[in-house]
């Protein structure tokens, strides 16, 4: 069996003597017997802490979870700096986080919370940081201070938390390069290992940014562009 | 410079530990040889321990009991203590910033049984509980602008007069070494488990890295022969299958469908008894079947997800097989009451440190528990101590430049990957849940060869970018370091207790109800 990896260019390996392997495990075997050089980030192993999702055949998957096939071509994440090989610079894309204000503000005695409002965010939390849903995310392409999936997945996890007293805070900041940017074309919900819909998430944010008053700015400008006729 | 203290690490202590020192005044830079998310933490799955409020039928002197027991006469009662009374409100802080527990139907933090508790007081997230603490902490973490920089390799700890001054690391992207000065210096580099290779539950990363350069930087080190084997691993991958699936009423089987165990007994005595039965030809198996779909997809849902994808069985239909594998370290850096180190300024939380409250056998739950209490303590005393203390902004990398200098002289005559594998298979072996004077003398021989041997073990690739060739070199002679340590401790112990078992001394002896203190130099008390 033979894959190619996206290094300087596409190089090929013969990984014939592994069976039923996951791709992590024949990256392992590649850079232990065959290649010293070839460079991925991994940690857990177990699809958990978010290290090592590239893409195989054009589609974001993490390598510890992913079994190889006959001919896979894999290469690093999209709308990230490569640093080498399959190892990208993921500074600037959790960076969103911050710009998002994706955390709790606390209020000053903690309300109960219960069964219902846990599972109202359980999936959101489930969020392993892998970035696949930002690489699959067309936005990038036209707009690379897009806050983008995760980040707003996040916001959503929050603000949708009793435990939150400043909700208006992050709807105020997710208005502009956020929830309204997204085309909603799913993709990020397509690739998440951890069954998220960044998309519904946003679509959610989208119907909470109404309720306090905002509206979708492209509305305005296609009323422009009625003007126009 | 004033007030700077460094965090070394971005797992669940070094998250606490930069969130306090911050907190307590400090100017906090957290440096991490990969991100902060993906640190080990995010891979615990069983729970944190707390007697809350409303726990029934239990209570905080039953915690410490335990603790006590399932540490066999070597924790600090003192410490133990602190630990278990600290535990409610290091779980409300959790909960105060946002971690999303489970729930009981009364909206209260659900609880769960773990091995070797008299009650249910594991409080869980499903079984993402170290995911969903690590994420909210990291979010708290961004939240006060505290800087993380990302994929720095700790190489030394720059002392000066037994006095920490800061850090050399290795910029994984440049490769070049930088020098970070710091008025105090938190490690909280995690522990050691992957010296067992393949056979640990634990992250590729966990080489125990800080330990090492604390003992270089003149630290001592305790109880490292106190490694602690998990029951239930996936049988092919290691990758664990947490406690929680006994605690919710899993039964062990062996080939014969029999039970032979006690579920629920701590971990060191259901890892041998499996043990055991392996020696008898036995294959072993979890079966939790009969806990039915709904309940496994509520409340273990990662758990059936680990054991489709990594064994090919469904839990909801078949049994798991499994195997007892290396999982955590019970060993670390020895820190005073102010989770301070033998240097000056170096303070020590999490895995890599020993707070001595786990003894010869943690208990399943009492780790994120440790991180949160003592994460805590030591951001705080890092803060305090960084006030007061003025140092030479202007440290100097000669010795770090000089050891990748030599690293890059040796030759390529035999692949470090291979030993490395070597390594683990003969621990798992010879240093595993069953040691003999023969089996860890051997061990040692065998150490002793690799090390004297690094220089024909070099790195191939020669890049400065993201040489990970090199970084797995790094940690491979860290592990290297630290294996001889715990042979030393398991060599000179010759009794059995806890986790540590000699087949030729298999009882305790009250002779040796006392800790193997470390320094570079050899056995400074025992
Ligand atoms: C599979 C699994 C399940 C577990 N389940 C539970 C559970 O249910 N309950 C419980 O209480 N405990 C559990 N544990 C144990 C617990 O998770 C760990 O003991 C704990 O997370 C360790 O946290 P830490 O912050 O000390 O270290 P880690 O989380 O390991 O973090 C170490 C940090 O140090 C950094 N680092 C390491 N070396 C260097 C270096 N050279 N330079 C720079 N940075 C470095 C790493 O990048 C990382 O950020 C489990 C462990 C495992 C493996
Ligand atoms: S939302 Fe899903 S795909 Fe995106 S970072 Fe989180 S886990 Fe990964
Ligand atoms: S749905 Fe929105 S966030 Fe998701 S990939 Fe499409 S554009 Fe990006
Ligand atoms: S190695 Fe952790 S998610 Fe793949």
């Amino acid at each position: 069996m033979n894959i190619k990896i996206k290094r300087d260019e596409l190089v090929e390996y013969n990984v014939s003597e592994l069976k039923g392997a996951t791709l992590l495990e024949t990256l392992n075997y590649i850079k232990t017997k065959i290649d010293p050089t070839l460079t991925y980030s991994s940690g857990c192993r177990s699809s958990v802490c978010g290290s090592c999702a590239v893409r195989v055949n054009e589609k974001e998957v993490l390598a510890c979870s992913y079994k190889v096939q006959e001919g896979d071509v894999i290469e690093p994440l999209k709308n990230v700096e490569v640093i080498r090989d399959l190892v990208v610079n993921m500074d600037k894309a959790y960076e969103f986080n911050a710009k998002s204000k994706a955390w709790i503000n606390k209020s000053a005695s903690t309300p109960d919370v219960t069964q219902e409002n846990e599972k109202l965010n359980e999936v959101q939390s489930d969020c392993i940081l892998c970035a696949s849903c930002y690489s699959a995310c067309p936005v990038y392409a036209v707009n690379p201070e897009f806050k983008g999936p995760f980040s707003l997945t996040r916001v959503y996890k929050y603000v949708s938390d009793v435990r939150d007293s400043d909700a208006k805070e992050k709807i105020d900041v997710i208005q502009t390069n956020g929830i309204w940017d997204c085309t909603l074309c799913n993709e990020c919900t397509m690739v998440c290992p951890q069954d998220i819909s960044s998309k519904a998430d946003i679509e959610k944010l989208r119907m909470k940014s109404t309720q306090y008053g905002y509206m979708d700015p492209n509305f305005g400008s296609f009323d422009g562009g009625l003007d126009f006729l | 410079m004033q007030n700077k203290v460094l965090v070394i690490g971005s797992g669940g202590a070094g998250l606490v530990a930069a969130l306090n020192a911050h907190e307590a005044g400090a100017d906090v830079t957290v440096l991490t040889k990969d991100y902060p998310t993906r640190a080990q933490t995010s891979m615990a799955q069983g729970g944190i321990n707390a007697v809350l409020k409303h726990s029934q039928n239990d209570s905080v002197e039953a915690h410490i009991a335990n603790t006590l027991k399932s540490a066999h006469g070597i924790a600090s009662e003192e410490e133990v203590k602190k630990l278990c009374t600290e535990a409610v409100d290091a779980v409300e802080w959790l909960d105060n910033i946002g971690v999303q527990f489970s729930r009981t139907k009364d909206g209260k933090i659900a609880h769960r049984r773990l091995g070797g508790a008299s009650g249910d007081r594991a409080c869980y997230a499903q079984d993402y509980t170290g995911l969903k603490i690590l994420h909210t902490l990291y979010d708290q973490v961004i939240s006060k602008n505290i800087e993380i920089i990302n994929d720095r390799f700790l190489l030394d700890i720059i002392t000066k007069q037994n006095k920490v001054e800061g850090v050399s690391v290795l910029n994984k992207r440049s490769g070049e070494v930088e020098v970070y000065s710091a008025n105090a210096v938190v490690l909280a580099t995690g522990g050691y488990a992957r010296i067992y290779d393949k056979h640990s539950t634990n992250a590729v990363g966990t080489s125990g890295d800080g330990i090492a350069a604390a003992i270089r930087a003149g630290a001592r080190v305790s109880d490292m022969e106190f490694v602690q084997f998990h029951p239930t691993a996936l049988k092919n991958s290691s990758i664990l299958i947490s406690e929680s699936a006994r605690g919710a009423g899993g039964h062990l089987l062996n080939s014969k469908s029999e039970r032979f165990v006690d579920e629920l007994l701590p971990r060191d005595e259901v890892a041998r008894a499996i043990h055991e039965e392996m020696q008898k030809g036995e294959d072993i198996f979890l079966d939790i079947r009969h806990l039915g779909e709904e309940f496994i997809d509520e409340e273990l849902p990662q758990e059936r997800k680990l054991a489709k994808l990594y064994e090919n069985v469904d839990p909801v239909y078949d049994l798991i097989p499994i195997k007892p594998v290396a999982h955590y370290t019970m060993g670390g850096i020895e820190v005073d009451k102010n989770s301070q180190t033998k240097v000056e300024g170096l303070f020590a939380c999490g895995e890599c440190a020993n707070h001595r409250v786990h003894g010869a056998n943690r208990l399943g739950g009492n780790s994120l528990l440790e991180l949160v209490v003592f994460g805590r303590e030591a951001g705080v005393s890092a803060a305090d101590y960084a006030k007061n203390i003025s140092v030479d902004a202007s440290v100097d990398k000669i010795e770090s430049n000089n050891i990748l200098d030599e690293i890059n002289t040796y030759t390529n005559d035999i692949n470090f990957y291979e030993a490395r594998t070597a390594l683990g298979d003969m621990f798992y072996k010879n240093v595993g849940i069953s040691r003999d004077k023969k089996s860890l003398q051997e061990s040692l021989k065998t150490i002793k060869d690799y090390i004297s041997k690094l220089h024909l073990m070099g790195v191939k690739d020669k890049s400065k970018i993201y040489n990970t060739n090199l970084i797995e070199f790094l940690e491979f002679k860290n592990m290297l370091e630290l294996s001889r340590l715990v042979l030393k401790g398991a060599l000179d112990r010759e009794e059995s207790r806890g986790a540590h078992y000699r087949s030729d001394f298999p009882n305790e002896n009250e002779a040796y109800a006392k800790h193997t203190i470390v320094d570079i130099n050899g056995v400074v008390a025992s």
